[in-house]
């Protein structure tokens, strides 16, 4: 468990995508675009050119005033919103960056993030022989998307609730045996929507708190606390067994969170730009606990959770993978081919129906599978911006 | 460089009118050569002015910069293994990378069409951004192809390129003494990034780094601090961890001759991709500091075969004079003893055989009995590893030096000539 900055709701949602057909990343390092600064004062939106060609704009918003602002691009009806730039602190710059078709739009400004803005004024994109594309159908293959990764979260902590009750009810009748058994299949739930588990800020420290990861006079709950007691060959010197009290309490725990998380996920829907960035999110706890034999201290089945996040990732991946296909194709065959090898070298690990503990693999084992994650990580962290631009 | 000839002694070719900043946001357009000549709305930061640690040398040149380019304090070296699937397009595709990235740094520019922070908010940076608001601070950027790259160590030939090997690209003998540890040799492919600014050496192995995920990882690098050897005339004569001037006796740039003769390889030495190019070899030295600092001055004196102040060979005059091996002193015995270094890694005593050396001091931390982990990281580039090993076995076989030395890493690479604009590194390879 990694705790994560919160990142603001995305500036371009499904809908903006829709409708202005936006693309980051696709122009090659010949590409050229307009580059117009805009100055968004305490009473002015200052915009350098009253039009640009069509094709991918740029525009460069500077807060010249006292107040956070942020600027819009709106269509011809001067409603309609093509693309934000938002939460510009005074004295910042940030880039909108929109791919435009010829017509009719408006630029605002909207000093202190409230009210009706000031600056309003129009702005003409005119023929350049580069217009964007418009896919209609967008909207929908992105709402898809959405409905099948909610229910797959759904259904993966559906199986995490059910498989913590038997697990918790086999640790506190003192089948211990049971207990080890089932623990890295049933975490594997967990693992594959970890970036989801995660958002609920209170609910991860309970659940999934390494022993590493505590405060002073903090309690230690949830997984890894059980997992040291299932496997204490590791553990310190003098290191005590714990009672049946408090196993009780700690399996108690575990099934309460499990339920209060099921319950928390039943009406959750997602972005695409959530989505890109929890596949995002999966990769980098792979990169930094599992890869690294830190997640499962004391029971060294980290590769199990390593192949629970990337299964994780790769369902989110195939989600937005035909609309990437129609936005970077080159980016889509590369993700594809990284996927592939990574899971090829995990494969290699394979012990029935889990894997080797990390604790079997050699030196130059764990540095193929970090050397592949960086290779997959590179790629990825660019989905967000190929599918959707702020 | 341009050219075998520096333009003049320790100046750059042409100081950088464009700050790191200075680029962003023209999305690659204009941008060609220095960069110099760019139009658009931009901050364009006047010239600097000549002063070496602030400009840069062109990337695009006959031969490679940061040979004969006068030695930057900084060193950041790289060796690279290509990762197992990678084919020879993909090989092909991180040279072209790698050779923009190049450009784009050594002329003080960000990596990528947005750079460090002017890129979709989405999206990871194009370029790390540490060497934001930095001068070029005399960036060189060398790239080198190890024996592997053209045969694997089993023998598979994964590029289609071991016909191009050049008979002279084998791993270096064993030479006695030596004490290799794993890991800490060879490599597919190398970059030695110099600089004056050890931030801007980083900055250029961390992005090329980057680029190279999922076709090339890192097997093994080192940081170096304070040149060990002129390699212009203009220098002053740095000195080893030994409290010696080093390399008084180097090939310097000024010497267009000896640079030919001994620096590039000629059409005809072997393979024509090669031409203009050169050998690398990296040797890491580990040096028994402690032990050496409570050697009397006059033993050390004695194994390095001159003065510790001035530099001066034992047998008199000043730290340029050449050294005379046969005067002896009044017990007949040479006054440049017959085991010290100077004698036996000098060219009259060595066939002749000179190279260009250009290492660098490292301190690694310490070892586990508190010693710090310190040394030379010796480089040097000669028209043939043959230069290097045969001098490289005198010694080892007869320096008194080392008895405070230990050879822990080795490599050598075929360093390709430089690439026109518009080329990559290396494209006669795979002509």
């Amino acid at each position: 468990m990694r705790s994560r900055l919160a990142l603001p709701a995305f500036v371009c949602s499904a809908v903006l995508l829709a409708l202005t057909g936006c693309v980051a990343n696709e122009s090659g390092p010949d590409a050229t675009h307009a580059t117009l600064t805009v100055d968004s004062s305490a009473s002015e939106c200052a915009v350098s050119a009253a039009e640009a060609p069509a094709g991918t704009v740029r525009f460069r918003v500077t807060n010249s005033g006292d107040k956070v602002t942020e600027f819009y691009l709106l269509g011809h009806d001067g409603l309609r919103i093509v693309g934000e730039a938002e939460n510009i602190g005074p004295g910042l710059s940030r880039d909108l960056v929109v791919e435009l078709e010829p017509g009719k739009y408006f630029t605002a400004c909207k000093p202190g993030m409230t009210g009706d803005g000031v600056g309003k004024a129009p702005f003409t994109v005119t023929e350049s022989g580069a217009a964007g594309e418009v896919d209609a159908a967008l909207a929908a293959r992105i709402e898809t998307a959405n409905s099948g990764y909610a229910g797959y979260v759904r259904d993966e902590v559906a199986e995490l609730a059910t498989g913590t009750d038997a697990f918790a009810a086999a640790y506190v009748a003192g089948d211990e045996a049971l207990a080890r058994s089932l623990y890295a299949p049933t975490r594997a739930h967990w693992e594959r929507v970890e970036t989801i588990a995660e958002s609920f800020g209170d609910l991860d420290p309970k659940l999934d708190l390494r022993e590493a990861d505590l405060e002073e006079g903090q309690e230690w709950t949830g997984w890894h606390a059980i997992e040291k007691d299932l496997w204490p060959a590791e553990a310190e010197a003098g290191y005590q067994a714990y009672g049946a009290d408090k196993r009780a309490h700690l399996a108690k725990l575990l099934v309460a969170d499990t339920q209060t998380l099921k319950g928390k996920v039943a009406d959750l829907s997602f972005t695409l730009s959530q989505q890109t960035n929890g596949a995002i999110g999966l990769l980098e706890e792979v990169a930094s606990g599992k890869v690294t034999g830190e997640e499962e201290f004391w029971s060294h089945t980290d590769l199990w959770d390593f192949q629970a996040n990337v299964d994780g990732a790769k369902v989110l991946y195939a989600g937005v993978r035909d609309i990437l296909l129609d936005k970077d194709r080159k980016l889509a065959r590369q993700l594809d081919t990284e996927f592939a090898a990574l899971q090829a070298l995990l494969d290699e690990h394979r012990v029935g129906d889990g894997f080797a503990a990390y604790t079997e693999l050699s030196a130059a084992d764990i540095r193929a599978l970090a050397d592949q994650v960086n290779a997959l990580g590179e790629p990825l962290n660019r989905l967000t911006a190929a599918l959707v631009i702020s | 460089m341009t050219d075998a000839t520096p333009p003049s002694a320790g100046r750059p070719a042409a100081p950088r009118g464009l700050s790191r900043r200075g680029l962003l946001g023209l999305a690659g357009a204009g941008i060609a050569g220095l960069g110099l000549g760019v139009a658009g709305d931009r901050t364009v930061i006047a010239a600097t002015g000549g002063a070496g640690t602030a400009a840069g040398y062109p990337f695009y040149a006959r031969h490679q910069a940061g040979i004969v380019t006068p030695a930057q304090d900084r060193l950041h070296f790289a060796s690279f293994d290509l990762s197992p699937g990678t084919s020879r397009a993909d090989l092909i595709a991180l040279l072209r990378d790698w050779t923009v990235a190049a450009a784009a740094m050594t002329a003080g520019r960000d990596v990528g069409e947005f750079g460090a922070v002017d890129g979709p908010y989405d999206a990871p940076p194009e370029d790390t951004g540490e060497a934001l608001g930095l001068e070029p601070a005399g960036l060189t950027i060398t790239f080198g192809f190890g024996p592997t790259l053209f045969e694997a160590t089993d023998g598979t030939d994964r590029f289609g390129l071991a016909s191009q090997r050049p008979a002279d690209l084998v791993d270096l003998p064993h030479f006695p003494g030596d004490m290799l540890e794993e890991g800490q040799g060879g490599g597919d492919l190398c970059i030695q990034a110099c600089a004056n600014d050890p931030q801007v050496a980083v900055h250029a192995v961390r992005n090329l780094s980057r680029i190279a995920f999922g076709k090339a990882a890192i097997r093994w690098s080192q940081l170096g601090f304070g040149r060990t050897s002129s390699t212009s005339t203009s220098q002053a004569t740095p000195r080893n961890l030994f409290g010696f001037k080093d390399g008084t006796a180097n090939i310097k740039a000024e010497e267009p001759a000896a640079v030919d003769e001994q620096v590039w390889v000629q059409s005809g030495d072997g393979p024509a991709w090669l031409a203009g190019g050169s050998y690398l070899v990296t040797r890491r030295i580990r040096m028994t500091i402690e032990t050496w600092d409570r050697t009397i001055l006059r033993e050390q004196e004695a194994i390095i075969g001159r003065s510790k102040g001035e530099g001066a060979p034992l047998s008199g005059g000043s730290e340029f004079t050449e050294p005379d091996f046969d005067k002896a002193g009044p017990d007949d015995a040479p006054l440049i003893d017959k085991a010290a270094h100077v004698r036996l890694a000098h060219p009259s005593r060595n066939e002749g055989r000179r190279m260009l050396r250009r290492g660098y001091n490292f301190v690694d931390g310490n070892d586990e009995l508190g010693r710090l982990d310190a040394g030379l990281f010796f480089i040097s580039f000669q028209r043939s590893p043959e230069q290097f090993s045969a001098v490289q076995l005198s010694l080892a076989r007869n320096d008194a030096m080392n008895e405070y030395t230990r050879h822990v890493g080795s490599a050598l690479f075929a360093v390709p000539p430089g690439a026109r604009d518009g080329a990559y590194i290396g494209q006669a390879l795979f002509a």
